[in-house]
C-alpha cells in the first residue's frame, strides 16, 4: 500500500511564540501546563502519522483534543508552527503559495460540518464553485458538477437553492462540492455530526460505497465511536493534541493504548461493531475434506471421534458445502450416497460482514453451531450460541 | 492679548483689509471697526478695553493658544497657494453635474417619467412605477419641475461620487485592520459634525455655488456607505470564507465571488442612507447658493412665504419616498421577489421572455 499523506513531528501552537512552546513540549510538558505557564494553546503536538491511498482514516478524540486543527494543518488552512505534511512526498507546509492553491484546486477537497454552502449561488452553482475557482469553463464545470451531484442523489435539485434544501441534502451538496473536484484526497471535519441518525447512516453508507468506487483517500473526523468503527480502515485517537494510538478498528478495540482510549469504548454497542468473522471460531476436528465420491464413512467415523452431532463440509479450496449430521449420514451410507447428497438442506449460514446485531436471531434458533462464510463462499468459523453471548456480555466489562 | 487677523474670505467683494474682527461674513456686511468697538455686536465678542490676563481665579478669560488665528493664516495659506489643486478637484464633480443637469432639465418631462416608471419597474415592480408616475407627475402639476430635477441632479451627481470613493474605501477597510483603525475617526468626525458646520471649511476652500454643494454633500452623506460596505463585508460568516480558501480561491476571488455578493444586502442599505443624507444636505447647501427645491425652502422661510416653502418642502419629501422605494427594492434579490434570476422580471423579463420564445421557434 503506497502512503498518499504523511505527516511528520507536526506542532500547531496557537500564540506569540510557537518556538519556546515546542521546546516546552519537548521537555514533556502537557498542554494545559503550557497554557498555565505561557498563555499558549497547543493545539496539535508532535503528530507523526502515515495514511495510505485509498483508506478511510478517521480521527477521533474528545472535544479540544485537536482533531479540526489536525485535519486544517493537512490542506494548510491553518499554517503549521513546525512540522512537515507530505502529499504525494511534496510538503505542504513549505509549499508558495500558488502551488498550494493549486494542490487545494485539484488534489484535496473538504467537506465541513457546518455546510459552509454559499446562499447566494444553486445547487449547481455550489457544486461547481470549485471549478470555477480553477477557472474551468461554464458548459465544462456545470456538466462535472450535475456529475457529482449524481453521485449523492441531488440531480433533480440542481436549481434549488440550500436554504430550500433539509440539512441532510446540504450536507450531500457540500460533499458534491467536494467530489466535483475530483480529488485524491478527502478531507471531512465532522461532516455528518449535524445529521440525524437516520439520514448519517445513509451517508455513511453512500461515503464507503463512493470511496470503494473511486478509491479515495479520505481523512474523516468523527466524534462517534460506532461511526468510526463502522467507516474506518484505520482510526487514531487524539488527546490533547497528541496522537495516542493509531490502528484498525479492531486492534484499539483489543489492545487500547491506554485508559482515555478504553474509556472511548466503554458504552459502545458491541452487537453494532462487531462482525460475524471477529467472533468465529475454527474447530479443526468438524472440518470434513471432500474427496470426489464416497468419503461417508470417513465423515461418520471423525464425527464419531471428535463426539459430534454436525459435521462442515468445505472444498478443497476451502470453500463452504454443506452441513451434515451423524443421522443424515448414516441414511446416506445406507442407501450408497455420497458425502454432498448427506447434506442437510435448510440451515443457515451467516455473513463476514454481518453485525452481530443481524445474527442474534439466526443463531438463537440454528440447531447447531452456524457457518461463517465470506462474499466468496469461504468457510472463515463457526459461531455457537455460548461465543455469541460471550461477545455481547463484553459490552458490560470494562477489560476486552 | 487680542490678536490682529486678516479676513480669510476670499469671495467677499466688501471686506476691508485688515480689519480687527474675524469678518468671516459671505452676506458681506462686515461691521465696520468703529461698530465693534462699540461693543454691542454679540459675533464678535473681542473688546479693546484694558488687556485681559489669566488670573487664577478665572483661567480661561483669554485663549492659551490661538486656534482662530491658526486656522484664519492656514486656510488662507491653502486658498493662496492651492487654489489650483482645489479647482482641479472641482472638475470631474462640475462635469458629472453639467451632464446630469442637461440630461434631466432639457430632457421632455414624459420621457423622463417613463424612464424612470422603467425603472421602478425593473427595481421593484408595477406599483412603485405607478407610484414613481404619480409623484413626478404632482411635482410637474406644482410647477417645480425644473427645480426638482437640479435637485435630482445634484443628489444623483453626489451618490455616484459616493458610490466611486464610498464602495472602493469600505473594501480597503475590510482588507487592512490598520486602514480601517486610521479611517474610523475620521468617519467619526465626519458623521457627528452638524451638517450646518461642514459649510464652513467648503466654502473656505471651494467658495460658493452648485460643485461647492454637491462637494459638501458628498463629503456628509459618504460616511454610512463606506462603513456599510465595511460592515458587509466583515459580517460574511467565516466558514463560507474558510470553505472557500479550501477550495483553492485567491483572496481576489473571495473578494469577488464571495464578500460582495454576500455583502449586497448591506451596501444597498449603505446607498439608501447615502441617498437620504444627500437629499437632506442638499436643502442645507442651498444656503451657499445651490439651486433647486432646497433654495425654494429657503426662500420661503426668508421671507415668511409658507407657501412656498411648503411647495419646496413637499417635493423634496415627494423625491426622497421615491428614491428611498427604489434604493430598498434594489437591495432585496431577485429570489424574494418570487423570480430565480433580476432578468426574468420587469421590462427586461419582457423583453427576455420574448426573445425566448422567438430562439424556440
Ligand atoms: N484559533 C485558535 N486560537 C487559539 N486556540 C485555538 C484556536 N483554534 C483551536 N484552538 C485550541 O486548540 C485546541 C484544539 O482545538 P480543535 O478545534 O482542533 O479541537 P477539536 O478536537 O476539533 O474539538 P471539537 O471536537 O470540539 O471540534 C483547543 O484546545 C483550542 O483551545
Ligand atoms: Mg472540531
Amino acid at each position: 500500500m503506497s502512503i498518499k499523506l504523511e505527516v511528520k513531528h507536526l506542532y500547531k501552537v496557537f500564540g506569540d511564540e510557537p518556538a519556546k512552546a515546542i521546546e516546552m513540549a519537548k521537555q514533556g510538558m502537557g498542554k494545559d501546563e503550557i497554557f498555565t505557564k505561557t498563555g499558549m494553546a497547543l493545539g496539535v503536538k508532535d503528530v507523526s502519522l502515515q495514511i495510505h491511498t485509498g483508506e478511510i482514516f478517521v480521527i477521533m478524540g474528545l472535544s479540544g483534543s485537536g482533531k479540526s486543527t489536525l485535519v486544517r494543518l493537512l490542506n494548510r488552512l491553518i499554517e503549521p508552527s513546525a512540522g512537515q505534511v507530505l502529499l504525494d512526498g511534496d510538503d505542504i507546509a513549505a509549499m508558495s503559495d500558488e502551488a498550494l492553491r493549486n494542490v487545494r484546486l485539484k488534489k484535496i477537497s473538504m467537506v465541513f460540518q457546518s455546510f459552509a454552502l454559499m446562499p447566494h449561488l444553486s445547487v449547481l452553482e455550489n457544486t461547481a464553485f470549485g471549478l470555477e475557482l480553477a477557472g474551468i469553463s461554464v458548459s465544462e464545470r456545470h456538466e462535472k458538477a450535475l456529475q457529482a451531484l449524481q453521485q449523492v442523489g441531488l440531480e433533480a435539485h440542481q436549481h434549488a437553492y440550500p436554504d430550500e434544501l433539509s440539512g441532510g441534502m446540504q450536507q450531500r451538496v457540500g460533499l458534491a462540492r467536494a467530489l466535483a473536484i475530483d480529488p485524491e484526497v478527502l478531507l471531512m471535519d465532522e461532516a455528518f455530526s449535524a445529521l440525524d441518525p437516520l439520514i448519517r447512516t445513509g451517508m455513511q453508507d453512500e461515503l464507503v460505497q463512493l470511496q470503494a468506487k473511486y478509491q479515495r483517500t479520505i481523512v474523516f473526523i468523527s466524534h462517534d465511536l460506532d461511526e468510526a468503527m463502522r467507516i474506518g480502515d484505520r482510526i487514531a485517537i487524539m488527546q490533547g493534541g497528541e496522537v495516542v494510538q493509531v490502528g484498525t478498528p479492531d486492534d484499539i478495540l483489543h489492545n487500547p493504548a491506554n485508559d482515555y482510549v478504553r474509556s472511548f469504548f466503554q458504552g459502545v454497542n458491541v452487537s453494532q461493531v462487531f462482525t460475524a468473522k471477529d467472533i468465529c471460531r475454527r474447530k479443526q476436528s468438524t472440518i470434513i475434506r471432500k474427496t470426489l465420491e464416497g468419503g461417508v464413512v470417513a465423515a461418520i467415523a471423525q464425527l464419531q471421534e471428535a463426539d459430534r452431532d454436525f459435521g462442515y463440509v468445505v472444498d478443497k479450496e476451502g470453500r463452504f458445502e454443506g452441513i451434515v449430521s451423524l443421522a443424515s449420514l448414516w441414511s446416506a451410507e445406507k442407501s450408497g450416497k455420497s458425502l454432498m447428497a448427506a447434506c442437510l438442506l435448510d440451515l443457515p449460514t451467516v455473513n463476514a460482514d454481518a453485525s452481530l446485531s443481524e445474527i442474534i436471531s439466526v443463531i438463537a434458533q440454528a440447531p447447531c453451531a452456524v457457518p461463517v462464510v465470506d462474499d466468496h463462499q469461504q468457510y472463515l468459523g463457526l459461531i455457537t450460541r455460548a461465543q455469541l453471548l460471550q461477545a455481547l456480555d463484553r459490552e458490560e466489562g470494562t477489560n476486552p | 492679548m487680542t490678536t490682529t487677523t486678516e479676513t480669510a474670505d476670499p469671495w467677499s467683494s466688501a471686506a476691508p483689509p485688515a480689519d480687527r474682527s474675524m469678518a468671516s461674513d459671505p452676506w458681506g456686511n462686515a461691521p465696520s471697526a468703529d461698530a465693534q468697538a462699540s461693543g454691542s455686536s454679540w459675533l464678535t465678542a473681542s473688546s479693546e478695553q484694558a488687556p485681559i490676563t489669566n488670573t487664577w481665579l478665572d483661567p480661561f478669560q483669554v485663549e492659551w493658544f490661538d486656534l482662530r488665528g491658526i486656522v484664519n493664516t492656514g486656510v488662507k495659506h491653502l486658498v493662496e497657494n492651492f487654489r489650483g489643486f482645489f479647482d482641479v478637484a472641482k472638475q470631474p464633480v462640475d462635469w458629472m453635474l453639467e451632464i446630469f443637469t442637461l440630461a434631466l432639465t432639457s430632457a421632455h418631462p414624459f420621457v423622463v417619467i417613463a424612464l424612470f416608471a422603467l425603472v421602478c419597474w425593473q427595481v421593484s415592480g408595477w406599483r412603485l412605477a405607478l407610484g414613481g408616475i404619480v409623484s413626478l407627475v404632482f411635482l410637474g402639476a406644482m410647477s417645480v419641475w425644473d427645480e426638482s430635477m437640479i435637485t435630482l441632479a445634484l443628489v444623483l451627481t453626489s451618490v455616484f461620487f459616493c458610490l466611486l470613493i464610498g464602495i472602493p474605501t469600505g473594501i480597503l477597510m475590510s482588507r487592512s485592520e490598520g486602514f480601517a483603525r486610521a479611517l474610523r475617526p475620521i468617519l467619526d468626525a465626519m458623521q457627528t459634525t452638524p451638517a450646518f458646520v461642514y459649510l464652513v471649511p467648503i466654502v473656505m476652500l471651494f467658495g460658493i455655488g452648485r460643485v461647492p454643494g454637491v462637494i459638501v454633500t458628498i463629503i456628509f452623506a459618504m460616511p454610512p456607505l463606506i462603513r456599510l460596505t465595511h460592515l458587509g463585508i466583515k459580517q460574511v460568516p467565516a466558514d463560507l470564507i474558510e470553505a472557500s480558501r479550501a477550495f483553492g480561491a485567491s483572496r481576489r476571488q473571495i473578494l469577488y465571488r464571495v464578500q460582495l455578493p454576500l455583502a449586497v444586502p448591506t451596501i444597498m442599505a449603505g446607498v439608501n442612507q447615502t441617498l437620504m443624507l444627500s437629499l437632506s444636505m442638499v436643502v442645507i447647501a442651498s444656503m451657499i447658493a445651490v439651486p433647486g427645491l432646497g433654495l425654494m425652502v429657503l426662500r420661503g422661510i426668508g421671507r415668511l412665504d409658507v407657501g412656498l416653502a411648503t411647495v419646496g418642502g413637499l417635493g423634496i419629501v415627494m423625491l426622497a419616498i421615491l428614491l428611498d422605494r427604489m434604493t430598498q427594492s434594489l437591495g432585496r434579490d431577485a429570489r424574494e421577489r418570487g423570480t430565480r434570476h433580476w432578468y426574468e422580471s420587469g421590462p427586461i423579463g419582457w423583453i427576455y421572455r420574448q426573445f425566448k420564445t422567438q430562439s424556440k421557434n
